[in-house]
């Protein structure tokens, strides 16, 4: 066998070595601009959430019926492409965890394209609010700047893309009642804030009964009820009060931590 | 002189006034257009399907950062295959470098199942990734992006930032190689098969 070696053309044989990118690549690479959204699903209290992201942060927190009406919904907001991942990337999960077990201090970037400064305002102020803790839109918005903006922050917080990141569920109606929640009705928030460890049946008890704070008698300092500090009040040192002003008038300071005095700001 | 002119040059052309005008519209299309010839220099030079996918897809979000940092009138000025081209080869060459490969600049992977003779499918396509994957990586880069993606010697000296003559250079050296290389492996085969 001595058959010559056959000519052989390399830039043909070059010519042919492109490659077709994988199915994944455009996608994954406009996520990382935040040009497209990936998706998940994670265990809460109120059973499974939808999360949606992008190389911005966060861009939905939502409940939905099932993936198909959440990639509907969203696309619809935001006019970006959607997919399904098969779970949420691994820092993020850890982070929201922690958030969601009270860790504030955990940072978790959120995607705020198309919300007002306002908004997000709005939703800074909310995530102060430790977990198992309440306070009224009133609060929000005497500590925003906004004192007379009661009924905006009520409806920035409805709109709040990032529910439970954000908890706007830690906010309640300035008479002390529950009020609405974004994130599938009253019935949510009741057991969001059950399970941060608050009561929401005593609280209302306590707001139908026209206790707005309560103090200590051996500190002198009232709270907002929901505050650690009041809830840390042996039942025969604590002393209810109406109004900033009787418990202004018996001698009481407000607390430093709840500043229950922005919890006036036009509550009626 | 400008051999082998693209068909997306036009294209490209159109993407540049677009993307000056309005970035997020028409970074899609550009990833769209783009995606195959960027994983392909990448798995070339690679030699790794995952590493390139990820090679490409850190390429296209530095294109976007640095489109969405310059003027107008710097992005009307861009040549799109040459600067992604760019972008791609400087991924490349830092992921090389952070992982510190032994013996080569470039690293290269074999085929996930060597066949017992790899040049059995004689002009197959992972002989010729294979033989590609032995030149030095000054010359695989010269003919990846010459004769793989198909840039003129204009486009590459740009993309390189090297001097026409000497990107012309790397490239015939790197054929030249190639060639006896696979005249090598041919004649080691039929050895092999008359002994």
């Amino acid at each position: 066998m001595n058959s010559p070696i056959p000519s052989v053309d390399v830039e043909a044989a070059l010519a042919g070595l492109t490659e077709t990118a994988p199915s994944g690549l455009a996608h994954g690479a406009l996520v990382a601009v935040g040009l497209a959204d990936d998706y998940a699903t994670i265990e809460s209290p109120i059973g499974p959430l939808w999360i949606a992201w992008n190389g911005r942060g966060v861009a939905a927190v939502e409940k939905a019926p099932d993936d198909r009406a959440f990639e509907v919904r969203l696309q619809a907001r935001t006019g970006r492409p959607i997919r399904r991942a098969a779970s949420l990337p691994a820092d993020l999960a850890r982070a929201i965890e922690r958030r969601l077990a009270g860790d504030r201090r955990v940072r978790i970037s959120l995607d705020y394209r198309g919300t007002t400064e306002f908004e997000q305002a709005v939703w800074l102020k909310a995530l102060e609010i430790p977990r198992g803790e309440v306070r009224p839109y009133g609060w929000i918005a005497a500590e925003i700047g906004r004192p007379k903006a009661v009924r905006a922050v009520g409806t920035a917080l409805g709109h709040n893309p990032f529910p439970l990141i954000v908890p706007c569920h830690r906010v309640v109606r300035s008479d002390g009642t529950i009020g609405q929640y974004s994130l599938g009705g009253p019935g949510n928030k009741r057991t969001i804030l059950a399970a941060e460890g608050l009561d929401p049946d005593e609280l209302e008890r306590l707001a139908r009964a026209g206790v707005r704070y309560v103090g200590s008698d051996t500190t002198k300092i009232y709270c907002l009820p929901s505050c650690h500090h009041a809830r840390r009040i042996q039942p025969n040192h604590r002393v209810p009060f109406g109004s900033l002003a009787s418990s202004e008038a018996a001698g009481y300071r407000a607390c430093l931590d709840c500043r229950p005095s922005s919890a006036t700001a036009f509550a009626a | 002189m400008d051999d082998q002119r693209q068909p997306t040059d036009t294209a490209d052309a159109a993407l540049i006034g677009r993307l000056s005008a309005d970035l997020d519209g028409a970074f899609p299309v550009l990833v769209e257009a783009h995606q195959d010839r960027l994983f392909t220099i990448a798995l070339r030079v690679l030699g790794n399907r995952s590493d390139a996918e990820e090679a490409a897809q850190d390429a296209f979000v530095r294109a976007y950062r640095a489109i969405a940092g310059y003027p107008a009138e710097r992005i009307r000025e861009l040549r799109l295959r040459p600067w992604l081209a760019t972008i791609v080869l400087n991924v490349c060459r830092n992921r090389v470098r952070v992982r510190r490969v032994a013996t080569t600049e470039l690293a290269f992977e074999p085929a996930a199942e060597p066949a017992a003779d790899p040049f059995s499918s004689r002009h197959g396509r992972e002989v010729w990734a294979a033989l590609l994957a032995t030149l030095p990586p000054t010359q695989r880069v010269a003919v990846v992006l010459r004769h793989v993606d198909g840039l003129s010697y204009t486009e590459m000296a740009e993309a390189l930032g090297r001097p026409e003559g000497t990107v012309k250079a790397q490239v015939h050296r790197g054929l030249a190689a190639l060639r006896t290389a696979f005249i090598a492996a041919e004649r080691r085969e039929r050895e092999e098969m008359t002994a």
